[in-house]
């Protein structure tokens, strides 16, 4: 330590002197004249505040104690507020950072490997540059529209938002309440891009090998306005159709915790439309079309699951128990069904192979989507059996039985897996691990919760088959669907991409 | 002077590399190939796809010696590749009109 030089303290001490006086005659300058001082929250108020922080509500709430509005319900007194009102909760804002990043890895690189792998050689760029141009499409579609008729509600419909966060107009570090009380609406905008980012990803597994680049990408557009758009407002929308759990004049009062409808059964059945509609890839039966790289397919598989906690978790939209008891459902799902397809196959044909491992891992947490944060760890055990089970049986047998070209098993995987998990949703859904339920289910849950559910299956069954069929003409008609007879035989990569994907020696 | 062909399993390729070093035959040539005898494929299963694999990997031998040392090869080989299953492999023995050295332009059994 050295010792403080007297001279130097001496001058700031003046230095400070000045300042204060400075201060203070500023302080006494006349003030132009102004509205009464705000009134001051009391110290309850700004403690209430805090404490929904911890429980994740809304911290205006306890500020609600001016007169009634014309719905008879208390409001805030005009210019009445606390330092917690109107800013992003640390922790549940991290929280979602991380989130979005984590469902953004599950496509990025996770189903581009896990696509990737499960096809040839010769195409597995076209897989890559499939999710690439998605990612980048959707987010463009988001920005400009997209987020803003999912989650806006200025046409207060049921089926669509509304027009005032066209480009993120005010979509800033405030938090939206109407979604979330204490994460950023620029968190909660980018969280919800990933989703839908990955859902149009997982129709490329159906139609693998043998449709133009030019041509997904056209469709997507086209399915994203169709398809995504309304389902997701209808789904998770403030105003939407089939939000039982936030809409009390929701029409379809089901359940849906992360997307089991919206993205698995939507991009799954849509899915297996395109690929009926585009045939069967080129000597499909005849010659081999074995994965490439298991490797590959593994190492995406691994991505998937760990981003898939963003997904599950996530879709508490707050690092509280609701999400805690989501990533513990989701983890048992996907374990055990792993597991289960797995041993399905030892006893049916004698050996466990790996893509049957990682076949049960995504169909497990596929199916524990919709209900991870509904339903206790202890459902989600005999959920993860029949995820092994029920998807297992669609990709081996109904497919062999079929005999449609769903190359990577979008359909059997999600589409089934998906509605599976809508419908288990309603089975296994208890309010003890989610108060939520009570607010507009409390009537239904453990009863008719499940005729909820099959109602919700069947409306986005039929939106995305309706809508595939007919958007798949229309882009058949504009661009075409599939590539020359020789583009395919040589392999897109090539013919879309002029690139390869392995060059394992310098060309001379 | 004799070429011969061996083709084997992988697997054995290092121990018949050490018994042809032991019964004092240097220089061989290896390559990586695929094909099938009596043994035929194997199935392989991605989910519900089954392909048959007709083709399985093997190693071929390549090497030239005097027509004195040709049995002993052949003999050698034969025993370092044998595991009594089927899949062993095969050897092929030719005839072989002429060998040259690059380097020094030698002809014939000198050259081997």
């Amino acid at each position: 330590m050295t010792r403080p030089r007297p001279r130097l303290l001496k001058t700031l001490a003046c230095l400070l002197a000045a300042g204060l006086s400075a201060g203070s005659l500023l302080a006494q300058a006349p003030a132009a004249p102004a509205a009464p001082p705000p009134p001051a929250p009391s110290l309850e108020q700004r403690i209430a505040g805090l404490e929904a922080y911890m429980n994740n509500t809304d911290p205006s709430a306890p500020l609600k104690v001016g007169p009634k509005d014309k719905d008879g319900n208390p409001t805030i007194p005009a210019g009445l507020t606390t330092p917690s009102v109107g800013i992003a909760g640390p922790g549940h804002n991290g929280f979602m950072m991380i989130c979005a990043a984590l469902v953004l890895f599950m496509t990025l690189p996770g189903l581009a490997l896990f696509y990737g792998g499960l096809v040839r050689t010769k195409n597995v760029l076209s897989v890559m540059a499939q999710c690439l141009g998605i990612a980048g499409l959707v987010t463009i579609i988001w920005w400009a529209v997209g987020y803003s008729l999912v989650f806006g509600k200025s046409f207060n419909s049921p089926f669509l938002g509304g027009t005032e966060f066209f480009f993120l107009a005010g979509v800033d570090s405030v938090p939206n309440t109407d979604y979330a009380a204490w994460v950023s609406q620029n968190v909660f905008a980018m969280y919800q891009l990933m989703f839908a980012i990955i859902t149009p990803a997982l129709i490329v597994g159906a139609i693998a090998e043998r449709m133009k680049f030019s041509a997904l990408l056209l469709f997507v557009t086209l399915w994203m306005f169709v398809v995504y758009i309304p389902l997701a407002h209808m789904v998770w929308g403030v105003t939407g159709f089939m939000n039982g759990v936030w809409n009390s004049g929701a029409s379809i009062k089901a359940i849906d915790f992360a997307g089991g409808t919206v993205v698995h059964m939507s991009s799954g059945w849509s899915a297996l439309v395109l690929c009926l509609i585009l045939g069967p890839r080129l000597g499909f039966g005849k010659t081999p079309m074995p994965p490439h790289s298991l490797v590959l397919c593994m190492i995406g598989t691994g991505m998937l699951w760990v981003g898939w906690y963003g997904f599950n978790a996530g879709s508490a939209v707050a690092a509280d128990g609701v999400a805690s008891n989501a990533f513990a459902t989701t983890t048992l799902a996907a374990g055990v069904a792993s597991f289960a397809w797995g041993a399905l196959e030892y006893f049916t044909r004698g050996k466990a192979s790996v893509l049957g491992f990682c076949s049960g891992a995504v169909a497990g947490l596929v199916v524990v989507t919709p209900a991870c944060g509904f339903i206790t760890p202890g459902s989600s055990v005999p959920l993860g059996i029949l995820a092994g089970a029920i998807p297992f049986f669609a990709c081996t047998k109904l497919k062999q039985m079929l005999k449609y070209d769903d190359a990577l098993d979008t359909f059997g995987v999600h589409a089934v897996g998906g509605t599976l998990g809508a419908l288990l949703s309603g089975v296994f859904a208890n309010a003890s691990v989610n108060s939520n339920l009570n607010t507009n289910l409390k009537e239904i849950v453990g009863k008719s919760l499940l005729l909820e559910q099959v109602k919700a299956v069947a409306l986005t069954l039929a939106l995305s088959v309706v809508a595939t069929v007919i958007l798949a003409f229309i882009v058949k008609a504009i661009v075409g669907l599939r590539p020359t007879v020789e583009a395919e035989q040589e392999g897109l990569d090539i013919t879309d991409h002029g690139e390869e994907g392995y060059i394992y020696e310098a060309k001379s | 002077m004799k070429l011969i062909i061996a083709i084997i399993k992988p697997f054995k390729v290092e121990e018949v590399k050490e018994a042809l070093a032991g019964a004092g035959i240097e220089g061989m040539t290896v390559t990586e190939v695929k094909g099938f005898g009596r043994q035929k494929g194997h199935t392989e299963i991605y989910r519900g796809s089954e392909y048959t694999v007709d083709f399985l990997p093997k190693v071929k031998i390549e090497v030239a010696v005097s027509d004195e040392t040709a049995a002993k090869a052949v003999d050698t080989i034969a025993k370092a590749a044998k595991t009594g299953k089927i899949g062993d492999g095969k050897i092929f023995v030719l005839p072989l009109e002429e060998v040259v050295r690059i380097r020094t332009d030698e002809r014939g059994e000198a050259a081997v």
